[in-house]
């Protein structure tokens, strides 16, 4: 079984194509890094997956399931988070709190309840802020539990992005650029970070510019260009594979 | 309970303000202006959810405070109906109305969901001044005493408890609202809507909830109002007072339930305090606005309180 498949999935914008009749599948379990040169559709192929676009055609699947007209927050609750590559954290809450946010699905959110706060309210409250600690000590962001997200330094906010994203426990994690504008140190604690998160079950997705992290990093990597499937494998295979080498380099890498 | 949570503190200090309150007002023109103070407070206390931590603005909220006014009117005068089931048929109505309205209007954002709020408020301005046949035009209707289970409130005094009442109630939703699962949904739409909908929550559900709640407030208010003052006119639902109602909530600090109390304190009280300078006391109004918006640009409440935490403990910065 597949965890995600896409069939014939095509996104345009007016005149431009940015996805174009794609066909991927997604095995369950490891890291699969989506690579391509700038432009390839990349992130568009995350925002129709999250559900942020919906497909010009196509369809997509979701542990064999049609969840191609679903809404983002719907896929959210069947197991499919993400990050961002410009970071979109929660500024008007504390670092904390966002995490919280996370917990969103597993809380409490019947309206009568609330507004009495009933105990149950309370007992979500209090369940939501022990997984949010937790997570924030799980990727390194202990230091900054009562901090308010706006004081968070970029890299902070990265890893809050993941945090969180782990609060809605997702089956697929998807992470856009997690690595980007980070320094190396940094970088290096992503990588660890992203590989302890595989290991503990999920799936993660990744599209990242950074090629050591990526080939270091991941057990399958699929290449786009121009929105179509270019080549898929091992990083040893895509190393060597001419027709990669030909869409980041030009034609005259292929010779090389 | 938890006396160190801020909410339940702040709840405490409301409730004993209200309670002391009365041993400084001596006179009936005092009490109107406590109770007008506390009606425009809870107002704000729900605009404050919808604009302060939703992050949506409404420049229309006088028309739900106004169809609570005259619904409370009409029904009681021309239907017959008692004050109290007026009041609910009216916010019942009024909560109908804004779900309706709610989904279309909060698709739009920025400053294309405050024209489209505006419009909103002025639509039901113009209907309330052209059916006079109903609403007595903009010459405005006479309303009926309020009577509660055939208790009828004649003082100051007891009106003063009724509007103060129905203000500590409204705090105490709204600050359960906000302590929830829910308040931190509705902040994350604020946050960041996208981010918002990946982490699973439903957005427009969200929006349209916190624009009812919003509406039901301000109609229970202008119920309330109508019955205290006696007699109601088309002005209530001015675009005016709806930027009143806003300038109340930004001024006495966003996202700040006791803010918004706070706010509609200021800027209900000041107009009275200022008529001592006559022919001036627009002129002194506006520059205590400007001043306030340049200094204290947060907001009255989360400033000060910046300032008193400032004082007492440093935040250990990193």
């Amino acid at each position: 079984m597949s965890l995600i498949s896409v069939e014939h999935l095509t996104k345009s914008f007016g005149g431009i194509v940015a996805v174009n009749e794609l066909d991927l599948t997604i095995e369950p379990g490891g890291i699969v890094s989506i690579i391509g040169p700038n432009g390839a559709g990349k992130t568009t192929l995350f925002n129709l997956l999250s559900g942020i676009y919906q497909p010009t055609a196509g369809r997509i699947f979701f542990a064999d399931e049609d969840v191609t007209d679903l809404s983002c927050h719907e896929l959210a609750g069947i197991g499919l988070s993400r990050t961002f590559q410009n970071v979109q954290s929660f500024m008007n809450m504390s670092a904390l709190e966002n995490v919280m946010v996370g917990c969103h699905l597993h809380s409490n959110q019947r309206f009568i309840d609330t507004l009495l706060q009933l105990p149950s309210i309370k007992k979500s409250n209090r369940e939501c802020r022990d997984t949010a600690i937790e997570l924030m000590t799980y990727v390194g962001l202990k230091d900054y539990i009562s901090a308010p997200a706006d004081r968070l330094p970029y890299g902070a906010l990265k890893r809050l992005e993941i945090a969180r994203a782990l609060a809605t426990r997702p089956r697929v994690l998807l992470l856009d650029e997690p690595a980007a504008g980070l320094n190396p140190r940094e970088t290096q604690e992503i990588d660890d970070l992203i590989r302890d998160i595989a290991k503990q079950g999920t799936t993660v997705m990744l599209v990242e510019h950074d090629m050591k992290l990526v080939m270091g990093i991941s057990d399958r990597i699929i290449v786009i260009d121009h929105g179509q499937w270019l080549a898929e494998g091992t990083a040893e295979e895509i190393r060597h594979n001419p027709d990669v080498i030909a869409a980041y380099l030009g034609e005259q890498g292929r010779n090389r | 309970m938890n006396w160190r949570q801020p909410h339940t503190g702040g709840m405490v200090m409301l409730l004993a303000v209200m309670a002391v309150l009365p041993l400084f007002l001596d006179n009936s023109f005092q009490y109107e202006i406590a109770i007008k103070v506390a009606l425009n407070a809870a107002v704000c206390v729900g605009l404050n959810l919808l604009i302060g931590y939703t992050g949506q603005i409404s420049l229309g909220h006088a028309g739900f405070f106004a169809l609570g006014a005259y619904s409370s009117a009409i029904l009681t005068d021309r239907y017959g109906l008692p004050p109290m089931a007026a009041m609910l048929t009216g916010a019942l109505g009024v909560g109908l109305l804004s779900f309706i309205i709610a989904r279309p209007i909060l698709k739009l954002k920025g400053h294309y969901l405050a024209m489209g709020t505006l419009g909103m408020g002025v639509i039901i301005s113009i209907v309330l001044n052209q059916e006079a046949d109903f609403t007595g035009g903009p010459d405005g209707m006479s309303v009926a005493a309020l009577t509660i289970f055939g208790w009828e409130p004649v003082t100051e005094f007891q009106w003063y408890w009724i509007a103060v009442g129905f203000l500590a109630l409204c705090v105490w939703l709204s600050l359960n609202l906000i302590n929830s699962p829910v308040g931190r949904a509705l902040r994350a739409v604020h946050g960041s809507e996208i981010a918002a909908r990946t982490m699973g929550i439903d957005t427009t559900h969200y929006k349209v909830l916190v624009f009812v709640v919003s509406a039901v407030m301000a109609c229970l208010a202008g119920s309330l109002f109508a019955h205290y003052n006696g007699y109601i006119t088309p002005s209530k639902a001015d675009f005016f007072y709806s930027i009143e109602l806003v300038t109340m909530v930004v001024l006495g600090g966003m996202a700040s339930t006791f803010g918004a109390v706070i706010g509609a304190v200021v800027l209900t009280v000041v107009p009275q305090v200022l008529t001592v300078f006559e022919n001036y006391e627009m002129m002194v109004f506006g520059g205590v606005l400007m001043g306030m918006i340049i200094f204290m640009h947060k907001g009255l409440l989360p400033t000060l309180s910046e300032f008193i935490g400032k004082r007492f403990h440093e935040p250990d910065k990193r």
